[in-house]
């Protein structure tokens, strides 16, 4: 060895595809010795959140703005595209996120597989998932982003096509093929990208350069495109409509990774794509984001109080969640950023255990109709006060994680980015901070339903198993996070604040000429 | 150029000069022709339970014209032969490389399935060759002559080919449609090659060049001649509105032929394209720009739309391919606008072949695995082959998805790299074929995740849960495939650096 083995410059490397190899691992072992399949998903997943924890160790936390552990090597240089990857403030959570749920997945599903069962398939699909998702947060080179971003596509697919619901071959192609529609818009964003801002789809490159580069016409028309792509995956009002099916039918890992991990992969690119290279298209956009932000607030709000299925109801409160999200992104302040960036953490947190506690809901009752729900307090009162804790944290309780995704995203929209009209933005606050009361009632609502008065007639005499183990050591670390980045919020807002600033950044430059 | 080519050939005196052959060059073609006669001599010797020596050898013959080919590659020189009828450059062997494996892995994939169709061995390996010299010689063609011999010998071994299940009558159909509007295309050709050489009275395409970059724009004849060319070769790579016959002949032919026919006589066809385009015509995009735009245009969106409709699988990968013609018309279409975009589209077109070949055979050779067992082309018969044969399965999806362009698998970057063509042209007409092209991924996906979703998610239709046996051969036709449309997706370089250097010199 020349120059020593460098971890620094292999460790987000490995934290991409030590999860891929796990998977080809998982395939060349026989479908039968089942333990033997599941240690080795959970080893990989433990591995890869360790390089994570080693990362996060040794992050500058000082240096937040910067990109930090960085690769920058030739891939495809027929169209000069890099292997460039980095993890800077803006990364670091989500990517922590990523891995921790993927390990929580792997142990809630240990002895509960839903049909047709198939370990070895199911954790191998898991595993490419996780790849696509680390590497989207720390690509930066547009096309690698573009391969990660797809590369989630498939596994999803087949996750809720094959283990999925009664109606699971039209959610998952729908799924499919609303989220091929957006990304193919959105590879066309990114080709004019290139074409009009240098020849490069180097992403640091790109928002140092872009900006002065293209004509604010040439801005708008690519910010189409990028829009198209990420408010599919976010989903925004009025692309929407894939989500209640696929959270519904997706069985409950696929519907906690796809709530936990895979919306954010939307908002993610529009704060470091979409934002900080179109920044004179953003500000011309962000009155017309912040509008479908806070017509989905309502929107998801009201569909949640139509719904019967439990689990159609939590999809139909990501759709408002999210647009708190993108609320706050569309006020293009540092705060509303950050607020963002918050938001899609504990929303992460708090929705993939509001599907956690549903998924296992449905499995005793064998049924999510809240109809036919009730006394869980009684039957299961662990079960039934985990549901009650996140359905707090879900409609922003202050002191736990949700209430700083949201509030401050609300309080953002009262002072917009310079250029955006106060008015406007002001109007979106209150209707917004109308959205959070339904949120109390659908929750509130759902809680008591689920949770409240005696077991219906039917489940009078069932037995009613409550939390158990796998599910104590997956719930566990979410719960203590729920509750403690709700009493410590600086513990993100600290490390996301540089890299807002980053994005920012661009916004004042707009303005000041 | 003829009378110059005769003038060359006959000496001062009148007397008979042979013109200068560089063996070398041809080489490839040459052990193909030893190969061919050795495999008409074996099958008179060996008795009919040992046929699979004659497709051996014809395999390991294929694979041996592929030593000149590297020794040329590694060489590196461009070599000319007849007054520039007949180049050997990186272009020309990058692409009879295409043909060399695409060949062996058809033959990988006949060895059983003649073998136990009862239909004849011997004759069937030998026209397979016949049509693969034809297709090498195409890729050296830069002449109006060469091109329609080459064009010839590839097509006229294919129609008896299409027609090999000889007690089929779908079969019989499939030979007949597509010979006879295989001629007719042939004469539309013909026909426009005499219009081009009538005004320019040139057949070699630099000199043809020559003349028409001369002119300060298109006459009449000329446009005409280059419709019909081109058309002529639209019927040959089935693009709509030139289709009618591919579905019939596809579902009619063995199925080794359908893979053979829907990758390389399509690549042949388009290799001629590019080269007439390209070289010959280079002067003329006004005339070739908008005519392959609505060809491609046409191809990916009608393709797409019957595709849909497809219960039986080949049917449905036989309108996936004249779809796929159409992403790989797409730099056609937009080449003439920039001296920059018309490298980017050279590059595309080769890219793209190279790449499709590699994804339309895999899935060619999984559908006659599967047939093994189900006797079926039904999409149907494909309900929970996950059940039975994971292996298949998993190759299939990457094949279908590849198709469809989801990375990471090779299809992805096929497709990136045709948008990328045209946004590198960047006029309005290019960026609304690139729109439709990228609409047009999503509605393929519907179809090619069909596939998936029968494998995957569906229940096996009899309930017959016997595992698939594939025989060696067909493994290893599958093996090739797979790792290459993989490693493709997920490092294209690999490729991209054979389209790289496969660009035509001009003029």
């Amino acid at each position: 060895m020349m120059d020593g083995f460098q971890f620094e410059s292999w460790a987000l490397s490995l934290a991409v595809f030590l999860p891929m190899v796990g998977a080809a691992v998982l395939l060349l072992m026989p479908k039968e010795s089942e333990t033997a399949i599941k240690v080795t998903a959970l080893a990989t997943t433990i591995a890869t959140a360790g390089v994570g924890a080693w990362i996060l160790a040794n992050f500058d936390y000082d240096a937040t703005d910067k990109l930090q552990f960085v690769v920058d090597k030739p891939w495809i240089e027929i169209i000069n595209s890099r292997y460039h990857v980095g993890i800077d403030g803006l990364s670091l959570p989500l990517v922590a996120l990523s891995m921790l749920v993927c390990i929580l997945c792997v142990v809630y599903s240990w002895d509960h597989f839903p049909e047709p069962h198939n370990p070895k398939a199911f954790l191998a699909l898991l595993l490419v998932l996780e790849t696509g998702m680390n590497g989207t947060f720390i690509a930066e080179d547009l096309i690698l982003f573009f391969v990660f971003f797809e590369l989630v596509l498939l596994p999803m697919y087949f996750m809720i096509g094959v283990w999925g619901g009664a109606n699971r071959q039209y959610a998952s192609i729908k799924f499919f093929l609303f989220t091929l529609f957006g990304s193919a818009l959105m590879i066309l964003g990114f080709l004019a990208l290139y074409f009009r801002a240098g020849n490069t789809f180097d992403i640091p490159e790109l928002i140092a350069n872009a900006p002065q580069m293209l004509p604010r016409g040439t801005q708008m028309w690519i910010f189409g495109g990028l829009f198209m792509g990420f408010a599919i995956k976010v989903p925004m009002f009025p692309f929407h409509t894939w989500l209640p099916d696929a959270h519904t039918e997706a069985p409950t890992v696929g519907s906690v990774i796809l709530a936990a991990v895979l919306l954010k992969l939307g908002t993610y690119g529009f704060i470091r794509i979409a934002l900080p290279m179109l920044p004179e298209a953003a500000v011309a956009w962000a009155p017309w984001i912040g509008l479908l932000a806070v017509i989905g607030i309502i929107y998801g709000a009201l569909g949640c109080l139509a719904q019967t299925d439990l689990k159609r109801l939590i999809a139909f409160s990501s759709v408002a969640h999210m647009g708190f999200v993108m609320l706050g992104i569309s006020t293009l302040t540092d705060f509303g950023i950050n607020a963002a960036v918050f938001g899609m953490v504990s929303h992460g947190l708090i929705t993939g255990m509001l599907f956690f506690v549903a998924g296992s809901i449905g499995e005793r009752y064998g049924t999510r109709e809240m109809a036919r729900l009730g006394g869980l307090l009684v039957q299961a009162p662990k079960l039934g006060w985990i549901l009650g804790f996140c359905a707090m944290a879900s409609l922003g309780l202050p002191g736990l994680a949700g209430f700083w995704g949201e509030f401050p995203a609300i309080l953002s929209a009262f002072h917009p980015a310079e250029g955006l009209s106060e008015a406007t933005f002001r109007v979106y606050m209150v209707v917004a901070a109308i959205g959070t009361v339904l949120a109390a009632g659908y929750l509130l609502w759902m809680f008591q339903r689920t949770a409240f008065g005696s077991p219906k007639d039917e489940f009078r005499d069932a037995h009613i198993h409550d939390v158990h183990g796998p599910e104590w050591i997956a719930w566990t670390p979410m719960l203590v996070l729920i509750l403690a980045l709700g009493v410590y919020p600086a513990a993100i807002f600290d490390v996301t604040d540089g890299a807002v600033q980053n994005v920012t950044a661009a916004f004042q430059a707009v303005s000041g000429h | 150029m003829v009378a110059s080519l005769l003038a060359a050939a006959g000496g001062a005196d009148g007397s008979f000069r042979a013109p200068y052959l560089d063996y070398h060059a041809l080489a490839p073609e040459l052990v193909l022709i030893g190969v061919l006669v050795a495999v008409l001599v074996l099958d008179l010797f060996v008795g009919e339970d040992r046929k699979v020596l004659v497709t051996n050898l014809a395999g390991v013959g294929v694979l041996a014209a592929l030593v000149p080919i590297l020794t040329l590659a590694v060489d590196g020189s461009n070599r000319s032969m007849f007054g520039g009828a007949y180049v050997v450059d990186e272009f020309a062997l990058v692409l009879k490389g295409l043909f060399l494996v695409t060949a062996y892995v058809v033959l990988l994939m006949s060895t059983n399935y003649i073998a136990d169709g009862d239909y004849y061995e011997g004759e069937y390996s030998f026209l397979l060759l016949a049509s693969l010299i034809g297709m090498t010689v195409m890729a050296s063609s830069r002449d109006l002559l060469t091109i329609f011999v080459a064009l010839e010998t590839l097509s006229l071994p294919a129609y008896m080919l299409a027609g090999w299940r000889k007690r089929d009558l779908k079969s019989n159909e499939a030979a007949l449609k597509y010979y006879l509007l295989g001629v007719l295309a042939s004469g539309v050709m013909l026909y426009g090659m005499s219009l081009i050489f009538g005004y320019t009275g040139e057949t070699t395409l630099t000199e043809i060049a020559g003349v028409l970059t001369q002119l300060e724009s298109t006459p009449p004849l000329i446009s005409i001649g280059i419709l019909f060319i081109i058309v002529g070769f639209a019927f040959k790579v089935s693009a709509v509105p030139f289709h009618f016959w591919a579905p019939d002949t596809y579902e009619g032919a063995p199925t080794p032929i359908t893979a053979f026919l829907s990758v390389a006589s399509k690549a042949a066809g388009f290799v001629a394209l590019l080269q007439l385009i390209y070289v010959g015509f280079i002067a003329n995009s006004d005339v070739w720009g908008p005519l392959c735009w609505v060809l491609a245009a046409l191809s990916m969106t009608v393709g797409n739309l019957i595709a849909l409709r497809q219960t039986n699988v080949v049917r449905m990968l036989a309108y996936s391919s004249i779809a796929q013609a159409g992403y790989i018309l797409v730099p056609f279409a937009v080449a003439g606008e920039s001296a920059e975009a018309l490298v980017t589209a050279q590059k595309a077109s080769v890219v793209y072949l190279l790449i499709y070949a590699a994804m339309n055979l895999g899935a060619f050779a999984v559908v006659i695995a599967v047939a093994r067992k189900t006797r079926s082309g039904e999409i149907s018969s494909y309900g929970g082959l996950f059940k039975y044969a994971p292996g298949l399965t998993l190759l299939m999806s990457a094949f279908m998805f590849s198709l469809a362009g989801i990375p990471p698998l090779g299809g992805w970057f096929a497709k990136l790299y045709v948008f990328t063509a045209a946004l590198d042209a960047g006029t309005p007409a290019a960026i609304v074929l690139a729109v439709i092209a990228g609409v047009n991924s999503v509605i393929a996906l519907f179809y090619y995740a069909s596939i998936a979703r029968e494998m995957w998610m569906s229940p096996v239709p009899d309930g017959d849960v016997t595992p698939v046996t594939i025989p060696p051969a067909l493994s290893m036709a599958l093996a090739i495939t797979a790792v290459i449309t993989v490693a493709v997706g997920v490092y294209p370089p690999i490729l991209t650096k054979l389209g790289n250097v496969a660009i035509l010199a001009l003029g």
